[in-house]
């Protein structure tokens, strides 16, 4: 029982990892209905911004906010410059932009930054908690990641742009006719999203290290969480995220099988699962076609 | 929601609409074909190599085309199927000592089984959740090869090294040369067989299926069979590309099959142009050469020239060469007759 309750606690906190990936993942399948697969190497060029900064002797929180705001300029940027003139363009067309972009960011990361890894430091200190359980910096991800969500909410329930955000996503042509500019929401989208996707690496990064290609694992695991709470619903995407944290971490040790070696299948497995008994996740809305 | 949204693989009208009139068509793919096959005689072995690399990865795509362009349904993990037909191929020669041609029919079968067995999940998944689903089985390939359970056939992460087929009957063919004559040989017989597969009934089906689920149904099509077998078939086709590639390249290793090599073939297949079946050649040659034109510009950054030229040619011809192709020969062809309806 003790290891029961200890492997859950510790799912739980790398569980937190991909929720924040989670998030910023459904982020951006609320404004375009795409999954998009630069997500990760997006945040982790948003995670070399932050470490450069700190190493030109900026504080770490004044980093942390100079980082969310790049990344979030550089999001709707990307929107504008690349993804608005191929608006109409079939999806195909939308997944080998995704790839041109993961191969851009990851060789310019790789470039400026070199393949070196590199430790990030955590603003939450060091030392233990609950009884050793969970690091400062495992609890303190947990908070900001739960605080994300909570302001993510509010931005949505409470503010006007929050409100046209939603409205552009659901139904954009009644959106562009009440006066929304439907395509600016999409930048806005974008942005968000990539600020997000930033917070989730800097969280991330402590515990990974900081290397261009740290995020292609942790981006499955994401997609996982997003899609078993249902892309459509911020909230399932935390849930879910810390789900498979703990999933994860049972199945590695009560499944005989399934050692540090199987991890990734288990990522594979709760996505076809999924998708196959409950297509709309946990928490998502389901999606009802007219034929 | 429109047909789009429904039916996301759909850019192009069907590979049968593709051709002008047959007679411009068949003398361009003969030419194409004699090139092919004189091309290895002025050639040095290393461009030879690579040749055989663009054609077998043409058949890696061609048999994507089947899936998206055909069948409109998604994958971004037939990596995992050429991996499979390459270690198919490798522990078929290395352990039980098969000739090395018989190992293509055997990667084509298990494939196409494996297949046939993702394609049943993945018949209740469309689109983007499709493409997700096989995302993950890219991603998580390597691991399942890596596994220690397997490592006595797959020799873990080591990987197995194979030996080098000489040409047979002592035809004065290098290795390389002689390689090279055998995949055209079998990119030819495959590329028929789907040319055939597509102008069939069940061509037709599949297409069906790609263009309006329900209207497929209605009309009788078994959807849920055609969309597995569609599966399984494109598989096979991957799986007797992996084979190959195996032989050619002498080894294979976990870390060779990663998900980029699923990228790249779905890159390759965009850039062909979908549902355009001889677009798979031009997907291969992308895939061969386009990573070292993009190291010419800088070496440091050939990732990033790489993304960059992937943006362009989706900016410049968003339907692929198969579109480009297309739109040329609507231009030639209303030049030569002027149709006032048009």
């Amino acid at each position: 029982m003790e290891i029961f309750i200890q492997q859950i606690v510790s799912g739980i906190a790398t569980g937190a990892i991909y929720a924040c990936m989670a998030l910023a993942i459904v982020m951006i399948y609320q404004a375009i209905h795409n999954l998009n697969f630069a997500q990760g190497e997006m945040a982790m060029f948003s995670t070399f911004i932050a470490w450069q900064l700190i190493a030109w002797g900026t504080p770490y929180w004044i980093a942390f906010a100079l980082t969310l705001a790049i990344s979030f300029i550089g999001g709707v940027v990307i929107e504008r410059l690349v993804f608005k003139p191929i608006e109409n363009a079939p999806i195909l067309s939308y997944v080998v932009v995704f790839i041109a972009l993961f191969a851009i960011f990851n060789s310019l990361a790789g470039f400026i930054w070199n393949f070196e890894i590199k430790p990030f430091p955590t603003p939450f200190g060091s030392g233990a908690l609950f009884g050793g359980l969970m690091s400062p910096h495992q609890a303190g991800m947990i908070v900001v990641t739960v605080v994300v969500l909570a302001l993510l909410y509010f931005f949505f329930r409470f503010t006007r742009i929050g409100l046209a955000m939603r409205a552009a996503a659901v139904n954009p042509e009644s959106a562009r006719l009440v006066g929304i500019r439907v395509s600016w929401m999409t930048a806005l989208g974008w942005g968000m999203a990539s600020a997000i996707g930033a917070v989730a690496g800097m969280m991330i990064a402590p515990v990974v290290f900081l290397e261009p290609n740290m995020m292609v694992s942790i981006l499955l695991y994401g997609f996982a969480g997003a899609v078993l709470g249902g892309l459509t619903s911020p909230v399932g995407a935390v849930v879910g995220g810390l789900a498979v944290g703990v999933i994860e971490n049972l199945a590695g040790t009560y499944i005989p099988v399934v050692g540090p070696e199987l991890k990734l299948p288990i990522a594979l497995l709760v996505i076809v699962a999924v998708l196959v008994v409950r297509p709309s996740g946990l928490m998502g809305r389901k999606i009802v076609q007219r034929v | 929601m429109d047909a789009r949204d429904e039916n996301p693989a759909i850019s192009e009208p069907p590979a049968d609409r593709a051709g002008i009139r047959f007679g411009a068509l068949g003398w361009t793919g003969l030419a194409v074909v004699v090139v092919l096959a004189a091309l290895p005689l002025f050639l040095a072995n290393f461009t030879i190599f690579q040749l055989t690399m663009m054609l077998i990865y043409a058949i890696a795509i061609l048999g994507l085309n089947l899936l998206t362009g055909i069948n409109g349904q998604f994958s971004l993990g037939h990596g995992a199927f050429y991996a499979i037909g390459a270690y198919t191929a490798a522990i078929l020669m290395e352990n039980f000592g098969l000739a090395y041609g018989w190992t293509l029919p055997a990667a084509g079968l298990i494939c196409f089984v494996s297949g046939f067995l993702f394609g049943l999940p993945a018949l209740r998944l469309e689109g983007i959740y499709l493409a997700l689903a096989t995302f993950g089985l890219a991603v998580a390939m390597p691991q399942f090869l890596k596994l220690s359970v397997l490592e006595p056939w797959t020799g873990g992460v080591q990987g197995i090294v194979i030996t080098k087929p000489d040409a047979p009957f002592g035809l004065p063919l290098s290795q390389d040369q002689w390689l090279y004559y055998f995949t055209l040989v079998v990119a030819l017989l495959l590329y028929w067989f789907a040319a055939n597969l597509v102008a069939s009934r069940s061509g037709r089906a599949l297409m069906a299926i790609r263009d309006n689920p329900l209207a497929a149904r209605a009309m009788g099509v078994n959807n849920a069979l055609y969309k597995s077998l569609a599966f399984g078939i494109s598989a096979a086709f991957t799986g007797i590309a992996g084979a190959l590639g195996a032989i050619v390249v002498q080894f294979v290793a976990p870390d060779s099959f990663t998900f980029a090599l699923s990228v790249a073939l779905f890159v390759g297949l965009v850039v062909g142009g979908v549902g355009w079946l001889p677009g798979a050649l031009v997907g291969g040659a992308f895939i061969v050469f386009i990573p070292n034109v993009a190291e010419l510009f800088n070496k440091a950054l050939a990732g990033a020239v790489y993304g960059v030229i992937l943006i362009l040619l989706i900016y410049l011809m968003p339907t692929g060469a198969g579109g480009l192709v297309r739109k040329v020969a609507d231009f030639v062809g209303r030049r030569m007759k002027p149709r006032p309806d048009r």
